[in-house]
């Protein structure tokens, strides 16, 4: 068959369309509010996800005041507890961690990064956004409704999460579940746009070898989101319907208050599976933006090229490959047969291995670097330890055996603590640092920023470290109050009531870095276009913060990998990727021959 | 769960393979020298939409392939009584084959940029597509009538689930392909519909395999009756 070329679609490379050929908004509310432009959807994405996410940091607090002073507060009772562990769960992972990396980092960074003047799909774009907003605003609403949020845990577990006894078995756990299909049918709208841009709105120059780690990290994480986030649209819609038309989806036969009801045969642990189909690799959905952004907030702030590149991105590669096929080890207490159980210990621990080649490449990037401590440097730094120790623990649990006796226990809790809220908040944090002068044009106040990362390190560190030791003990979690258990000594509560005041402290200090970040919109120094000395294309534009189209009448050129810090013999100690190679004279003659 | 993988597997294969070509001699490290040509970035000559429509589809994939990896672990429980396929799903096959292949037809007309023949192709495989969404409503409605409920069985339930699903995702095709078919009958070039046309054509064959894939599933489940008796019921629960 012979194939015409056609109008439509002839092939333009996205990265060749003019500059006039931008869809450029008149009005204020254009340009702000119905933004098409992946920039402003970008802080639309960030701001939203951190209101939200403060939210479940009140949430959090409130929840270890009760575990600290318990009988104290006498608004806390049972049922609000588990409401309160399931939505800062909840919110936490999806409406933050995924919502920021990949909706604000990904939609501010892809298109600056790649050389692009926009998303390719900057119409889908916009409405992935206002999609999310709706997905938020529907899961704040399960606030007010009658029965309040869901209780059921963020796993939200069939048979309870629908049963009368737990809290929001209602209205919270329908808002729940639509709540989070709409989260999944706006993140696959940005999802494509982001995977698209990275493969084909590149500019001249800009092989995939030469993108730096974090759009790496970005694009990796997305193909794991838009293929595991439908295992968890399937069992959200499977478990609407069991609890609003009465199917038998996951929901066994079961006698509540002396009544049979109306289920039949259902299956708790193809819900399990279903969900850990994405839950897991939802870990790396956070991870892998995390290692990406960490990669380049080291190489720039010690001046130094990073460590083994190409390992770099087939380590990513390979952990969201593996990350597929150790769901179940989320699953060892379900009574599964042993042998799958030692299959995803088997898989499971073979992942640490392209995770320890990250971390030794971190470390080596670091070693006799011109290391410089800016406030970004010390966040990553931190995010080095605490993601270290997270991993390590992770071996631990890993292994069927060591992991039955410390199930649900806190010992879970300050594990996945550290490795995927500490850790990636802690990258969240330094990358704020490093691109709000790219954002606002203004750098963010040193010092505070300095009381704020040695304030949140060190006292992370004295929330979670003692968590440990109580999971030990066998202090369970999701449990309102543990007094009078006989196995758990009374000390336990002295660690609690200390654990409790560091997260108040903790808690506190954040809202410093939300001033810092007002107050510097205002009052912070200038920044310039390239406030760190960094290569990437994003410090490369000319205007700062940069205009729609970003980079004016000419798209880059690049000539060079994101890594060329401290090169012998170059003028200054970076250079850029769109700097053109300098002529030597062997080149000169060359060119007359 | 061994379906999913089936589908997630060869994806992340095809990442590898693709990553392995991006690397292989290779050496990020090097500047462009001066004169070198600028290196081939492997940027695919196809709009992006395209590429686009490629990746939803691999989205869509995993959809699919999850619901029936569930269904498949659902379907070993006591209380499952397969479903006699209803007879009407063979005509509403066939009307979607029909669509399909009205689809093709008029994606070559627009290569061809026959503007009477895309017009009358697109139609047709409209009418036709919404025809099979009517055949199903059809089927679900004597399903219904014949008592066979959404609760009444797991079987039912897969099988109110899995139309329902497929049935939205044409919904979607045929909003794109209202739109197309508005703009050309407000006068536009064949051209300004051409990928349009294409782009809905590929749609339309991967929904038919889809389809395909889901009927077959239905037709070689072991037809089973559900073994609860009365005297039975505290096991396997209260019979409706
Ligand atoms: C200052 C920061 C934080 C504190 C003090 C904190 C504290 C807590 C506490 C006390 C629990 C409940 C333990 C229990 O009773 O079982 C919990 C659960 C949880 N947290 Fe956090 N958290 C913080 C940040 C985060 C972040 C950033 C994430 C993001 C991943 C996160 C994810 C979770 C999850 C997934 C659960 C489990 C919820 C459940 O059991 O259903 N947390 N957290
Ligand atoms: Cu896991």
């Amino acid at each position: 068959m012979s194939y015409v070329a056609h109008d439509e679609s002839v092939f333009v490379r996205p990265a060749e369309v003019g500059e006039m050929e931008l869809y450029h908004p008149k009005t204020f509310i254009g340009k702000y509010i119905w933004s098409q432009d992946a920039k402003v959807i970008g802080v639309q994405y960030s701001i939203t996800a951190i209101a939200v996410g403060l939210v479940a940091l009140v949430l959090s607090g409130i929840m270890r005041l009760q575990l600290g002073f318990p009988h104290v507060f006498s608004f806390i009772n049972p049922s609000n507890y588990l409401q309160f562990v399931t939505m800062h769960g909840m919110i936490m992972v999806v409406y933050l961690l995924t919502a920021l990396f990949l909706g604000g980092f990904g939609n501010y960074l892809i298109p600056l990064m790649v050389g692009a003047r926009d998303m390719v799909f900057p119409y889908v774009n916009m409405i992935s956004y206002w999609v999310y907003l709706f997905a938020v605003l529907l899961l704040m609403a399960s606030f007010f409704v009658p029965g309040g949020s869901t209780g059921a845990g963020w796993t939200l577990y069939p048979p309870q999460a629908i049963l009368d006894g737990t809290p929001g078995a209602n209205w919270g756990i329908i808002l729940m579940l639509v709540s989070l299909a709409f989260f999944i049918i706006g993140f696959t709208m940005g999802g494509l746009n982001y995977v698209v841009t990275v493969l084909q709105a590149r500019t001249r120059g800009m092989t995939m070898m030469r993108l730096p780690l974090t759009v790496w990290g970005i694009f990796m994480a997305t193909i794991l989101a838009l293929l595991a986030f439908p295992a968890l649209f399937v069992s959200a819609i499977m478990m609407a319907l069991d609890q609003m038309l009465g199917t038998s989806f996951f929901m066994p036969a079961l006698i509540s208050k002396g009544q049979h009801l109306d289920y039949n045969g259902g299956s708790p642990v193809l819900f399990q599976h279903l969900f850990w189909f994405f839950g897991h690799p939802e870990v790396y959905i956070v991870a892998l933006p995390a290692f990406g952004i960490v990669s380049d907030l080291i190489s720039v702030h010690a001046r130094k090229n990073i460590f083994g590149y190409r390992m770099m991105v087939w380590a990513i590669l390979a952990i969201g490959g593996l990350s597929f096929i150790v769901w179940a080890h989320h699953m060892y207490v379900s009574g599964m047969n042993p042998y799958f159980g030692f299959f995803f210990a088997t898989t499971t621990l073979i992942i640490a291995v392209p995770t320890a080649l990250k971390v030794y490449n971190w470390v080596l990037t670091l070693w006799r670097g011109d290391i410089r401590f800016n406030v970004p440097m010390l966040f990553a730094i931190g995010f080095i330890f605490t993601f270290i120790n997270g991993g390590l623990t992770g071996l631990f649990l890993g292994n069927v055996t060591v992991d039955l006796p410390l199930s649900d226990t806190m010992f879970v809790v300050a594990h996945f603590h550290m490795v995927m809220a500490v850790s990636p908040i802690l990258v969240i944090f330094g990358a704020i640092y490093h691109w709000y002068p790219k954002v606002t044009g203004r750098m963010l106040d040193d010092t505070m920023g300095k009381f704020h990362f040695w304030v949140t390190f060190l006292g992370t560190y004295a929330i979670y470290y003692p968590m440990h030791y109580l999971g030990f003990l066998g202090v369970p979690r999701r449990y309102y109050a543990v007094t009078g258990t006989d196995f758990i000594p009374e000390s336990a509560q002295s660690l609690n009531a200390g654990i409790t005041v560091a997260t108040l402290v903790v808690g506190s200090v954040q809202l410093l870095f939300l001033f810092n970040l007002v107050w510097s919109y205002f009052r912070g120094r200038p920044s310039g276009d390239n406030p760190w000395g960094a290569t990437t294309l994003e410090w490369q534009t000319p205007h700062t913060p940069p205009k729609h189209g970003n980079f004016g009448a000419e798209l880059p050129v690049v000539y060079r990998w994101a890594y060329d810090y401290s090169v012998p013999g170059a003028e200054k100690d970076f250079i850029p990727q769109n700097q053109p190679p300098a002529r030597t004279a062997e080149d000169a003659v060359d060119a007359t021959s | 769960m061994t379906i999913i993988l089936l589908v997630v597997v060869p994806i992340m294969a095809a990442v590898v393979w693709w990553l392995l070509r991006q690397t292989m001699n290779v050496r990020p490290w090097t500047e462009q020298r001066p004169g070198d040509a600028l290196p081939g970035d492997g940027v695919l000559s196809l709009p992006p939409v395209t590429i686009g429509l490629g990746v939803f589809l691999a989205v869509a994939t995993s959809l699919f392939a999850l619901l029936i990896s569930a269904y498949n672990m659902r379907m070993e429980a006591a209380d499952w009584t397969t479903l006699a396929v209803p007879k009407g799903l063979w005509v509403t096959t066939g009307v979607l084959v029909l669509s399909s292949i009205a689809m093709q037809w008029t994606r070559s007309a627009a290569i061809r940029g026959r503007i009477d023949r895309v017009r009358m192709g697109l139609i047709a495989g409209g009418v036709l597509a919404f025809g099979f969404l009517a055949g199903q409503l059809l089927v679900w409605q004597q399903l219904h009538a014949s008592s066979h409920f959404v609760t009444s069985n797991p079987a039912n339930a897969f099988f109110y689930l899995l139309t329902a699903v497929h049935g939205l995702h044409l919904l979607g095709g045929l909003w794109v392909w209202g739109k197309t078919t508005a703009k050309l009958f407000r006068g536009a070039a064949v051209g300004r519909v051409r990928l349009s046309v294409e782009l809905c054509t590929v749609y339309w064959h991967y929904l038919l395999l889809v389809w395909l894939a889901l009927f077959a599933l239905l037709l070689s489940t072991p037809p089973r009756q559900n073994a609860c008796t009365p005297d039975a019921v505290a096991i396997c629960g209260s019979p409706r």
